[in-house]
């Protein structure tokens, strides 16, 4: 005993503090996990309530970040620096036409390396079959093309040809029975010719498949109003000539966004003008009141289970802060544990539904990863914080009282 | 070092106020000595428990001091007293309060954990630990898979893990039958009371008065006349 005690000694005082200080709350810490993980019934309610949680957050978030990317897809694919539009355009499929003195004022203002018109509309074409389906038409500008897509077969200079359009091969393509470059088609009883296959980062939301042509073409081919553009699409000299822009194109009367400006104008829409981004951003909150309330349960129970346990503990000499260390760990460990479960689940579900439906809108943004992380952290905290008050409160005096 | 483990003086401890004030403990004083076993006995209600809980660092007196010692426990911090419980007392309590959901090595290590030993050196302590309690064989099984004689064991190489100087007993035979309570308390009396340990022990069990140096008998929160250096 004598021998077994001098060896204790050495053991329990050996190092430095700071060092002890680290292991020290790694031990405690570690006991922490152990009472979580080896009271498995627990610990797999806890995790399922969060892995629920994160996976309809996620699911959510990711439907709605794969419609916003899909419905700002004109902007995303043309790549253009600045869209200069009405002001009542909400998104590029609700554009109003732009009288042609808006594009000359445009291309007068200092700052401005080029300007160029641009019209997006829709149309119904007749396919060989005969069966008629609606298009997306995008006219490029006829001297530049700016914002043409790459091609994947033929050459983009043929879509000055007679009747010339270039299709985007994308999930929507098989809608037009898979074209091939020599593809005919009516657009408008005009003929249409299939002059090249292009690919583009992201297709459209309204499951149309996509024609490119050119812009005298567009207009020229499908009925419109007295006006015809669409948008300016305007390259500025750098970023410090934008403010200028923007004062200019206000003081006509009109409107002018970076792209990314214009597509959080879009989101913007989608979220608080229709009943789609507000359902959205309601579940994302059901289902993190889901997590919490399941998760933040579960674990007080446990802690609850425990309560004569981390009394002991107190008696023992284990100090506030310690305790609060350990459920709060407890606590964390389960968050991110759920957290990594309900993305893993998410993912694999949106990667199998796009096995089956390639244009399924979903994609998971690093961004709303982030926000379900948040939700996740918080939930961990309110249930953290819901135990630790329970533990605090409890006295060590009561334990020897039974 | 002094021969004086504990010196209580003048320990006085009430609940409630006006009317509904209540006496747990009055004006006790006494004091006991390392390599002594004494026994805090009375009938229930008496306050030995809450004599235990003051003397013992877990529950503040109204009046009076304790010095565990040499160190005045009432005159420090919270945080200063949970870390003297830590360095100094080692608790046994009645419902043993093991953590199930641990290896029984691994409740023999938390005090030596929160001690801030290095895990591996607290685990291969454990193991001694459980040895010098019989129980080697039974270091990879939670708690919940030993006997009541065994848990107490258990509960008794986690308070003499980290080498405490005042060792707690709560009512240690009160979940034991009458042979295993005795086997238990002869071990502690034999195998864990040295020349540098105090063993305190609550308990109303007159089978097991035969181990005590001393015993201090209280009644009403009072100790009975003449206790306080009358040997058993």
């Amino acid at each position: 005993m004598q021998r077994l005690r001098a060896a204790t000694r050495r053991r329990v005082r050996g190092g430095g503090i700071a060092v002890a200080l680290d292991r020290g709350v790694v031990g405690i810490l570690r006991i922490a996990y152990r009472l979580l993980v080896n009271d498995r019934g627990k610990y797999l309610a806890t995790l399922m309530g969060m892995t629920f949680s994160v996976f309809l957050m996620v699911q959510m978030t990711s439907m709605f970040a794969g419609m916003m990317k899909k419905a700002s897809s004109t902007v995303t694919n043309t790549g253009a620096k600045m869209w200069v539009m009405d002001r009542s355009v909400t998104s590029v499929t609700s554009s109003f036409p732009l009288p042609d003195y808006v594009l000359d004022y445009v291309r007068s203002i200092d700052g401005v390396r080029y300007a160029v018109p641009m019209y997006s509309g829709t149309a119904l074409v007749r396919l060989r079959s005969g069966a008629y389906q609606p298009v997306t038409v995008i006219g490029l500008d006829d001297t530049s093309l700016l914002g043409r897509p790459k091609l994947i077969a033929g050459n983009i200079e043929d879509i000055y040809a007679e009747n010339g359009f270039v299709v985007v091969k994308d999930e929507e393509f098989g809608k037009l029975e898979s074209p091939a470059v020599g593809t005919e088609f009516e657009l408008n009883d005009h003929r249409g010719v299939i002059v090249g296959i292009a690919t583009v980062p992201a297709s459209g939301l309204f499951g149309m498949p996509t024609l490119y042509t050119t812009y005298s073409r567009a207009i020229q081919y499908i009925p419109s109003m007295r006006y015809t553009m669409s948008f300016v699409l305007v390259e500025p000299r750098d970023a410090s000539a934008i403010p200028h822009i923007r004062e200019e194109v206000d003081r006509l009367g009109y409107e002018v966004e970076t792209d990314q400006g214009f597509i959080d104008r879009m989101t913007h829409w989608w979220i608080f003008h229709t009943g789609m981004g507000t359902n959205l951003m309601l579940m994302t909150a059901i289902a993190f009141v889901v997590g919490l309330s399941i998760s933040g349960q579960t674990f007080y129970t446990f802690v609850l289970e425990n309560l004569e346990r981390f009394g002991a503990l107190k008696a023992i000499g284990a100090k506030r802060r310690e305790l609060v260390a350990m459920i709060f760990f407890q606590a964390g460990i389960t968050g991110v544990v759920g957290y990594g479960l309900g993305i893993g689940l998410c993912s694999g579900l949106v990667a199998l539904a796009k096995l089956r439906m390639p244009d399924y809108a979903a994609l998971i943004t690093f961004r709303y990863l982030g926000v379900a992380l948040g939700m996740v952290l918080l939930i961990s905290l309110a249930s953290g914080y819901i135990a630790v008050r329970r533990v605090l409160r409890i006295d060590p005096y009561d334990i020897f009282r039974g | 070092m002094s021969d004086v483990a504990i010196k209580a003086e003048g320990l006085t401890r009430w609940f409630g106020e006006g009317e509904a004030r209540t006496y747990a403990v009055r004006d006790v004083s006494f004091e006991a000595r390392f390599d002594e076993m004494l026994y805090i006995v009375g009938p229930s209600g008496s306050g030995k428990t809450t004599l235990l809980s003051i003397i013992s660092g877990i529950l503040r007196p109204n009046a009076g001091t304790v010095a565990i010692d040499g160190t005045d426990v009432w005159s420090q911090s919270e945080d200063r007293v949970a870390a003297l419980r830590l360095a100094k007392i080692g608790f046994v309590f009645q419902d043993y309060h093991l953590f199930g959901h641990l290896t029984t090595r691994e409740n023999v290590a938390v005090p030596l954990i929160l001690k801030r030993t290095r895990w591996n050196d607290a685990m291969a302590l454990a193991d001694k630990y459980l040895g010098v309690v019989g129980l080697s064989g039974r270091a990879k099984l939670p708690p919940t898979r030993l006997s009541g004689g065994e848990q107490q064991r258990v509960a008794i190489a986690r308070a003499i893990a980290s080498q405490p100087e005042l060792l707690i007993f709560d009512e240690p035979t009160a979940s034991l039958d009458g042979d295993t309570g005795r086997k238990i308390v002869e071990f502690v009396r034999n195998d864990v009371l040295d020349a540098h340990r105090c063993i305190v022990i609550v308990t109303h069990d007159d089978r097991i008065y035969s181990f005590a140096d001393r015993i201090l008998h209280m009644e009403d929160g009072r100790l009975r006349d003449g206790d306080g250096g009358i040997h058993a």
